[in-house]
């Protein structure tokens, strides 16, 4: 008796839950695909094409339930997803979408980097570091801390500064306060015009201006007119080969391969040059002395990459490696460049016309 | 446009902002619709756009006064216009006797079209003819595709991505689960694809998932697909194409609130 209870008070809790449930399940025959960051849901289920037919209020009904069924199962994921109450125990649930994994096209194309400006290009090649300076200095006149520059800062105010001396060959009737003035003004207009340029060399970068106009505007730099000059050259007939030079101008002809990358030698040209490319390929192989000098190669690398960490870490400390590689560098510098070249040459199995190529240009 | 090709110095902060906000970034601004009249706009499509400019603000610009310009024979009036409202997405309706009440919807990429497909609307109902209470502006919707076609089909796939696109709004990481108040369903059946809005009214049920009734509200269109002119394929993969550097987001606290705002 007692068992039969217990499987029907069971029963009868099952049917409880199950009635609970069933308010809130619905029977698809394809799962739906989910996209929670985007509060999406995409039913591969064809819907009922002859029901949905004819037009009127059936119509809607069956668009509602069809749009109730989904909403429920959208919900239902959505409501599973990890939620707290947001601003404390009475806050409003709030869950954590995820990433959204729906591929959508972007409004512009990614940010391209920009161009390191000259003085970044020169401190990566010597490996100069920024200095991380204190932001305010010790003033021994005024006996307290004060900034470096700006209001107040260390050292006075350099408009009040009553004293100028006459450095030692200039000429003494000058007024030394007009020029220390005028020197200023002319560096802040240089730092200005670098700044200017660099900005411009960054945005031509970036938007990769096509062709320039072959006319001159006015606001083109050297490089341009230079391209622009040789484009318009080599637009003749005889493709420039004729056409009268400038007094400053060089007179060589543009080489055939000026575009290309890499360049390719004319299988029967110069003899001599071959034979004694290959007579060298020769001795290179039988001598008894490795080609590749391990200390150049390990000091070339250190120092690339020891510009590199200087470029990546602006800000940082310098480190202890930086400081041994560059004085192990020193000796080994002015032969680094052939120690250098000569590993892409063995690396190269023919070792023919690239060779030659690279020779010709050293 | 040569003047706006021309680099702008800005010599305010405020204008440094502006150009600042325009420019390409890793993590990209909310999608801007603008919503463009034709030169034979009539009072169906007006109400159309109406209708979607209301569904889509603050992300959208309604223009009021019509244009006079075919999309699919010169996109240089939209590309103008993207450029000088910083839109990326576009609606463009017009009417005329071959074609009855169309739209073109469409988006852009780097300021050129990139795709545009033209619907015919058959019939629609507006925001005000259903009278019933409606969610509150900026509402992020839900959006439910139903139908095989809008995998099968590539014109239906584009059309599709479109859709997820104009109506999306901004990406939030966490939202209110009691606002979840807007569901926009797109069935494609027949050749037709019908878009209902519906008000989500969760009741009580037993366990803690809630019950899910729909109350229609919002406009419902019944479309028919027209002409498309979609991007290569090998534009459209470079559209799609996303930076490495991709930071997670970094706001963690703000949740989406019903009125759009954190």
């Amino acid at each position: 008796m007692a068992a039969v209870r217990v499987e029907a008070v069971l029963a009868a809790a099952e049917e409880q839950e199950a009635e609970k449930r069933r308010s809130i399940t619905v029977e698809k025959e394809l799962e739906l695909e989910y996209d929670l960051g985007n509060l999406l849901a995409v039913d591969r289920n064809p819907p009922p094409a002859a029901a949905l037919r004819g037009a009127g209020p059936r119509r809607e009904a069956l668009l509602q339930a069809l749009a109730r069924d989904n909403t429920q199962l959208l919900v239902s994921r959505l409501w599973e997803l990890p939620a707290e109450r947001a601003g404390g125990a009475g806050g409003p649930l709030v869950a954590q979408l995820p990433e959204p994994t729906f591929r959508l096209p972007r409004e512009k194309p990614p940010p391209k980097p920009r161009p390191p400006t000259r003085w970044e290009q020169f401190a990566r090649l010597k490996g100069i570091r920024r200095k991380k300076k204190t932001s305010l200095v010790w003033d021994e006149q005024a006996k307290e801390w004060r900034r470096r520059w700006g209001y107040r800062r260390a050292g006075g105010d350099p408009s009040r500064a009553w004293l100028a001396e006459v450095p030692a060959g200039a000429d003494p009737e000058e007024d030394q306060f007009a020029r220390l003035r005028r020197e200023k003004r002319e560096r802040v207009a240089r730092n200005e015009l670098n700044r200017l340029r660099n900005l411009a060399r960054a945005h031509r970068a970036g938007s990769a201006v096509p062709a320039a106009p072959l006319h001159p505007t006015g606001h083109q730099d050297r490089d341009e007119l230079r391209r622009v000059a040789r484009v318009a050259r080599v637009s003749t007939a005889s493709l420039g080969r004729f056409q009268p030079r400038l007094p400053k101008e060089s007179a060589e002809p543009p080489s055939r391969n000026s575009g290309k990358k890499r360049r390719f030698e004319p299988l029967l040209g110069n003899l001599a040059a071959e034979r004694s490319r290959q007579l060298e390929l020769l001795r290179d192989m039988g001598s008894k002395k490795p080609v590749l000098d391990i200390t150049r190669a390990v000091n070339k690398q250190l120092r690339q990459e020891e510009a590199e960490a200087a470029a990546a870490n602006k800000g940082k400390k310098q480190s202890k490696r930086g400081k041994r590689g560059r004085r192990q560098q020193r000796p080994g510098r002015s032969g680094k460049k052939s120690g250098a070249r000569r590993q892409p040459q063995q690396k190269k199995a023919a070792g023919g016309g690239t060779g030659a190529g690279r020779r010709k240009k050293a | 446009m040569d003047a706006l090709d021309r680099v702008v110095k800005p010599k305010t902060k405020r204008a440094k902002r502006f150009l600042e906000k325009r420019e390409p970034k890793l993590n990209e601004n909310t999608k801007n619709a603008m919503l463009i009249k034709g030169g034979n706009a009539n009072l169906t499509v007006t109400e159309v756009l109406k209708d979607i400019y209301a569904v889509k603000k603050p992300f959208a610009v309604l223009y009021k006064r019509k244009n006079i310009t075919r999309p699919f024979e010169d996109q240089t009036t939209l590309e103008f216009f993207s450029k000088k409202s910083d839109c990326s997405l576009f609606l463009f309706g017009s009417h005329n006797k071959k074609r009855p009440n169309n739209l073109i919807i469409g988006r852009m990429f780097d300021y050129h079209v990139l795709d545009m497909i033209e619907l015919g609307v058959e019939k629609f109902v507006s925001l005000k003819d259903i009278k019933n209470s409606k969610c509150p502006e900026g509402t992020k919707p839900m959006l439910i595709f139903a139908g095989d076609v809008f995998d099968v089909n590539e014109e239906y796939r584009r059309l599709k991505s479109l859709l997820i696109d104009f109506f999306r709004g901004p990406t939030v990481p966490s939202i209110r689960l009691a606002g979840l108040e807007y569901v926009l369903h797109f069935t494609a059946v027949d050749g037709k694809i019908y878009m209902r809005s519906y008000k989500v009214l969760l009741k009580k049920s037993g366990c803690k998932i809630p019950r899910i009734e729909l109350e229609e509200m919002g406009p419902s269109l019944d479309l028919v697909m027209r002409r498309t002119h979609l991007a290569s394929d090998d534009l459209y993969k470079l559209s799609l194409k996303q930076p490495k550097g991709l930071k997670p987001k970094m706001f963690f606290n703000i949740s989406h609130d019903v009125l759009g705002g954190s």
